[in-house]
C-alpha cells in the first residue's frame, strides 16, 4: 500500500491554521414544522477533510444540500470563502456534489458525463477534451472516454462523478455518502483512494456518513450530529479516545459504563469513587461537562483501553479482579465479558464490563468461570457528568 | 404447475382472441362478394377498389389530421401531467390526478353526449375540431400513465446534478430529462395516435357530417356490396395499428434500456 | 433547486394546470351541465329553465328504462363474469408458468388485439355468426349441418360473446398484476406446512389475488354497461342497451332534460353497484403486502 503524497501529521498541521472556507453562523432549518437544523454553528477550514457523522435523521444531509445551495436556509447565516451564500443558488456556489446514487447521465458517455460541465466554458473543444482525460486519468478510469454510462460498475461511476465534480476546480467537494452503495471491500479501497485524492487536488472535502469507522479513517475533523445540532466537533482520535457525552461514545465505537460517585475536584482532575475500581482521579481533559445523563455521573472506558491477566499475573498499573462471564472468539480477537469485584450496575445487578484482547501470538485464551485481573490506568476512562 | 394444461388453455385464449382478426386478410383477398366460406379465389380488387374510393379517403385524411392533433395535444398535456405528478407535492394532487384519470373509466357514451350537449347549446359547429378534443380528453389518462412511469424511472439526482453543474432549471430538463424521456413520448404519441385513429363513438357523435374512418365503415356496415372493401379497409387498419404499436413497444424498451431500468412489463 | 415548501406546492400547482383546465372544461362542465340539464323542463325545441324533478319521475316509472336497465345489467354482469372467469386462468398461466424474460413479449400479443379497432371487431363478429357468416357457411361446406343456424346472431348471447372478446385484455392485467405482486415464499410456506396444490391456491393465492379480481370486474363492467357499439350491431337494433337509449332521448327525439336524467340514473346506478361491489369485497382489499 503506498502511502498519502503528504504525511497525515503534516497535513493535519496544515489544515489546521488554514483559513476558513465554509462558515455556518446559527443555522437554522424548518420544513414547516419540522426542526431539521437547530442553530449550526460551524468553521470548515481550507483543505481539510471534514466528515458530518450521524444516524439517519440528524441533520447531516440537510446540511450538505444547505451549503451546496439545493435548500434555503430558515435563519442564519452560510458563508463560503468568506461569501455570504444568501440568495446564490446551487449552480452559481463554488461547491460541486457527489450524489448518493451518483446520478451519471445514463444517456451520456463517460466522457460526455465527466465534459457536461464545461458546456459553458469558453475553452477550445480540443482544450475541454484534454481535461476530461486529465480528469479521468485523476480517478484511475483512463481510457474510459468512449465507454457507455449506464454499463459501468458502481466503483466506476462513482470515479466519473468524482471526476465529473473535480474537472471544474470547485473550491468545496461535497460528497453525500458516497461509499453507501459499494460492496465492504470496494469501500475499503475507495476510503484510500478519496484520502490520497483529496491531498492531491488540495481542496476542501466535506462528506456525509452514518458509518462511524467511515469517518475515523477518512477525516481530519469530524462532526457529530444528533436531531439537527452538533453534539461534538473534534479529530478522530480526540472523538474516539475523550468523548464529550455518552451519546457521542456510544455513537462511535463501542464503551463500557460504570456508575461513578463524584468526590470533589483535584488540581488536575476530578476525584471519584467507582464501585468496582475503587478511588480514581480522572484527568481534567477526561472530564465531560456537558452530560448527567439519566443515570447520573458515569465513567466509561473503550474494550481496548484495559488489560485482561489472567489471576497469577500483576500487571503495570492499577489492577482489579473478577470472574470472567463470557469469551467471544474472533479470530483476531477475544472479547471477554467480566464481572468485577465489587461493581454495581445502573439497576442494581452488577453488569460485566466487556473487555478486547488481541491474539498475540503466544497468549492464551482465558476461560469461562475462571477469575482473572484486569489491568487499567485512570487515563483510560472518560467522566460523564 | 409446468406448462401443461394451462399452456394449452392460453394459446387456446390467444387463438380466439386473434381469430376475428385473422379472418380480414382471409376475406379481404378473396373474390367472393360474401363474407363466407367456401372461398373462391385470390383477388387485390377490393383494395383497388379502396383506394379508389373517394369518400374513403378524405375519411382517411380527417382520421389522420384528428389522430395526429389528438396525440400531439394530449401527448402534451401529458408531460405537464406527469411532471407535475411524479415530481411534486402540492394540495389536492390525489383528486386533481383523479380527476386527469377519469376519462378512463367514464362511458364513451357519456363524454361524448355530454359534451356534444354542451357544444351544441353554445352553438359550435361540429367538425374535425370538435373530434379532436373529444380524442383529446380520453388520450391524455394514457398519455399521462405512460409518461408518468417514464418519469419515475428516472433518478430523482440527475436533474439536481445537471443544476449543481451549473446549467439552469430549464437547460437541466432540456439536456438531461427530455432525452431520457424521450421514448416514453414517443410511445404517447404512437399509443395516442392508435386510440384516435380506432375511436368511432366520440367520432360518431361529435364529427358532424365530417366523416372518419371508423364512422365511414359504420356507414357502410348496411351495404351488403360494400363488405369486402371494409374487409381490405380493415385489414389495413389492423396492420397499421399493429405496426404502430411493435414501434411504440420497441421505443418503451430501449427507453428502459438507455436507463438500465428493469422490464415491469407493459404499458402497465 | 432550492425547494422550499411554498414553492414545491406552487411549481407543482402551475404544472398540473393545464391538463387540469383542460379536464374541467371538456370533461367536468359537461357532466355538470348534464346533470343540470336533467332538473330543467323540455320545451318544443328549447329547454326552459325550470326546476322539476319530472324528468326523473318520467325515467323511473317508465317500464321501458326498467326492462334495459335490466337488460343491461344483465348483460354487464354476464359479461363480467364470463371475462372474469377466463381471464383468470390466463393471468395465473402468466404469472406462474410464463419466463420472467417472455412475460412481456406476452403480454404485448395479449394486448394487441384490444388496439386495433373496436368497431371492426364488433363487425367481424356479426359476420361471423350472421346467417350467411363464416360459421354457417363453414360448417355448412364440411356437411355438418344442412340449414344456417339461426340462433347465433341477433340475440342476448350473442351479444355477451362479442363484448367477452373486446374486453378480455382489461380483464387480465388486474389480475395479472395482483398475481405478480404475491411473495412467492408465502405459497411455499404454504406447501411446506402441508397443504395440497389446491388448498394453497384456494387459501392464499386467490385471496391475495381478489384486488386484481375486483379490479377486473369493475374495468369490464362499467364501459360494458354503457356499451353502444355492440347492441346496435349484434343485437340487430331491436335489444337495446341503456346507451342506445340515451341517443335515441337525446338526439333523435331532442328532448335533452329526459335524455340527461337517464344518462344521470343510469351513472348513479352504475356508481351505486359498483361502489357496493367494492365493499363487498373490502375484506381482500385492506390486505397489503
Amino acid at each position: 500500500m503506498t502511502t498519502p503524497s503528504s504525511s497525515t501529521a503534516a497535513h493535519r498541521a496544515r489544515t489546521a491554521a488554514a483559513r476558513p472556507m465554509i462558515e455556518c453562523r446559527d443555522v437554522q432549518k424548518y420544513y414547516s414544522d419540522y426542526h431539521a437544523l437547530r442553530g449550526i454553528d460551524l468553521t470548515i477550514r481550507e483543505g481539510e477533510f471534514f466528515s458530518l457523522l450521524g444516524p439517519s435523521g440528524c441533520g447531516k444531509t440537510t446540511l450538505l444540500r444547505t451549503i451546496a445551495g439545493f435548500e434555503d436556509i430558515s435563519s442564519g447565516a452560510v458563508l463560503i470563502d468568506g461569501q455570504n451564500m444568501e440568495g446564490v443558488p446551487a449552480n452559481r456556489r463554488p461547491t460541486n456534489m457527489v450524489f448518493q446514487s451518483y446520478a451519471i447521465f445514463p444517456h451520456l458517455t463517460v466522457a460526455e458525463n465527466v465534459g457536461f460541465g464545461l458546456r459553458r466554458d469558453p475553452r477550445s473543444k480540443a482544450e475541454k477534451a484534454a481535461a476530461v482525460e486529465e480528469a479521468l486519468e485523476m480517478v484511475g478510469l483512463k481510457g474510459y472516454g468512449k465507454r457507455a454510462s449506464h454499463a459501468l460498475s458502481g466503483g466506476q461511476r462513482q470515479r466519473v462523478a468524482l471526476a465529473r465534480a473535480l474537472i471544474l476546480k470547485p473550491k468545496v467537494l461535497l460528497l453525500d455518502e458516497p461509499l453507501s452503495a459499494l460492496d465492504r471491500k470496494m469501500r475499503e479501497q475507495m476510503q484510500v483512494e478519496l484520502i490520497k485524492l483529496q491531498r492531491q487536488v488540495g481542496i476542501t472535502f466535506v462528506l456525509v456518513t452514518h458509518d462511524q469507522e467511515e469517518a475515523l479513517v477518512m477525516s481530519d475533523r469530524i462532526a457529530v450530529m444528533f436531531e439537527g445540532q452538533i453534539a461534538q466537533l473534534d479529530g478522530p482520535e480526540a472523538l474516539y479516545a475523550r468523548p464529550t457525552s455518552r451519546r457521542v461514545a456510544n455513537f462511535i465505537g463501542v464503551m463500557n459504563f460504570l456508575p461513578a460517585h463524584v468526590l470533589g475536584e483535584t488540581p488536575n482532575g476530578v476525584e471519584v469513587e467507582v464501585p468496582g475500581l475503587g478511588r480514581v482521579e480522572i484527568p481534567a481533559g477526561n472530564v465531560s461537562r456537558r452530560d448527567p445523563g439519566d443515570e447520573g455521573p458515569s465513567v466509561g472506558f473503550r474494550p481496548e483501553a484495559v488489560s485482561l491477566l489472567s489471576a497469577s499475573q500483576s500487571g503495570t498499573g492499577r489492577v482489579t479482579g473478577g470472574v470472567i462471564d463470557e469469551v467471544v472468539y474472533y479470530g483476531d480477537m477475544t472479547y471477554y465479558d467480566v464481572r468485577l469485584d465489587g461493581s454495581a450496575s445502573f439497576d442494581g445487578k452488577a453488569r460485566p464490563v466487556r473487555i478486547a484482547m488481541r491474539n498475540v501470538f503466544g497468549r492464551e485464551v482465558q476461560d469461562v468461570g475462571t477469575r482473572a485481573n484486569v489491568s487499567w490506568s485512570p487515563g483510560s476512562l472518560v467522566l460523564f457528568r | 404447475m409446468k406448462g401443461g394444461g394451462l399452456r394449452v388453455y392460453a394459446v387456446a385464449y390467444l387463438l380466439f382472441l386473434y381469430a376475428p382478426i385473422f379472418l380480414l386478410p382471409v376475406f379481404a383477398f378473396n373474390s367472393g362478394t360474401v363474407i363466407s366460406f367456401p372461398l373462391k379465389g385470390f383477388t387485390t380488387e377490393w383494395f383497388v377498389q379502396m383506394f379508389g374510393n373517394a369518400s374513403l379517403r378524405k375519411a382517411l385524411f380527417n382520421s389522420l389530421t384528428i389522430a395526429v392533433s389528438a396525440s400531439v395535444f394530449a401527448t402534451c398535456l401529458g408531460i405537464f401531467a406527469a411532471r407535475a405528478s411524479t415530481r411534486f407535492e402540492f394540495p389536492g394532487k390525489t383528486p386533481i390526478m383523479a380527476m386527469i384519470m377519469l376519462p378512463l373509466v367514464l362511458p364513451e357514451i357519456i363524454v361524448s353526449i355530454s359534451l356534444l350537449v354542451v357544444l351544441l347549446s353554445i352553438g359550435v359547429q361540429l367538425s374535425i375540431l370538435t373530434v379532436i378534443l373529444g380524442h383529446t380528453l380520453i388520450c391524455m389518462p394514457y398519455a399521462t400513465v405512460i409518461l408518468s412511469t417514464a418519469f419515475n424511472s428516472l433518478d430523482r439526482s440527475l436533474e439536481e446534478a445537471a443544476y449543481d453543474l451549473g446549467e439552469t432549471k430549464w437547460s437541466a430538463f432540456r439536456l438531461v430529462i427530455l432525452p431520457l424521456v424521450m421514448p416514453g413520448i414517443i410511445s404517447s404519441l404512437l399509443m395516442s395516435f392508435t386510440i384516435s385513429l380506432d375511436e368511432f363513438i366520440i367520432a360518431f357523435f361529435l364529427a358532424g357530417n365530417e366523416p372518419t374512418l371508423p364512422t365511414y365503415i359504420f356507414s357502410q356496415l348496411r351495404f351488403p356490396k360494400q363488405t369486402p372493401m371494409i374487409m381490405a379497409l380493415g385489414t389495413v387498419l389492423v396492420v397499421m395499428s399493429i405496426l404502430l404499436l411493435t414501434i411504440a413497444e420497441y421505443f418503451r424498451r430501449r427507453g428502459l434500456a438507455k436507463t438500465g431500468a428493469k422490464d415491469t412489463g407493459g404499458f402497465l | 433547486m432550492a425547494a422550499g415548501n411554498r414553492s414545491q406546492a406552487a411549481q407543482g400547482l402551475t404544472l398540473i394546470a393545464p391538463p387540469l383546465a383542460y379536464a374541467v372544461l371538456v370533461m367536468a362542465a359537461p357532466l355538470v351541465t348534464i346533470l343540470a340539464y336533467s332538473f330543467l323542463k323540455d320545451g318544443y325545441l328549447t329547454v326552459i329553465r325550470e326546476f322539476t324533478l319530472e324528468n326523473y319521475r318520467a325515467v323511473w316509472s317508465d317500464p321501458i328504462f326498467h326492462t334495459i336497465l335490466r337488460r343491461s345489467l344483465g348483460v354487464a354482469a354476464m359479461v363480467t363474469l364470463v371475462t372474469v372467469a377466463l381471464a383468470f386462468p390466463v393471468a395465473y398461466f402468466l404469472s406462474f408458468v410464463v419466463a420472467a424474460e417472455r412475460k412481456g413479449l406476452w403480454l404485448f400479443l395479449i394486448t394487441i388485439p384490444f388496439w386495433t379497432s373496436y368497431l371492426i371487431r364488433v363487425f367481424l363478429w356479426k359476420v361471423i355468426l350472421g346467417y350467411n357468416g363464416v360459421i354457417n357457411s363453414g360448417l355448412k361446406s364440411l356437411g355438418i349441418i344442412e340449414q344456417p343456424l339461426s340462433f347465433l346472431l341477433y340475440n342476448i348471447n350473442s351479444m355477451v360473446m362479442t363484448l367477452a372478446h373486446a374486453y378480455a385484455p382489461f380483464a387480465i392485467l388486474p389480475i395479472f398484476i395482483a398475481l405478480e405482486k404475491i411473495d412467492r415464499s408465502l405459497l411455499e410456506a404454504g406447501r411446506d406446512l402441508g397443504e395440497s396444490r389446491a388448498m394453497t391456491f384456494w387459501r392464499v393465492t386467490l385471496p391475495l389475488a381478489m384486488p386484481g379480481v375486483v379490479a377486473a370486474s369493475l374495468i369490464v363492467f362499467i364501459p360494458t354497461i354503457g356499451d353502444y357499439v355492440t347492441p346496435a350491431l349484434i343485437g340487430g337494433g331491436k335489444i337495446p342497451m341503456i346507451a342506445n337509449m340515451i341517443q335515441s332521448q337525446m338526439l333523435d327525439q331532442d328532448n335533452r332534460p329526459m335524455g340527461s336524467a337517464l344518462a344521470v340514473s343510469s351513472m348513479l346506478v352504475v356508481a351505486i353497484l359498483s361502489l357496493l361491489f367494492v365493499l363487498v369485497n373490502r375484506r381482500f382489499l385492506k390486505v397489503r403486502q
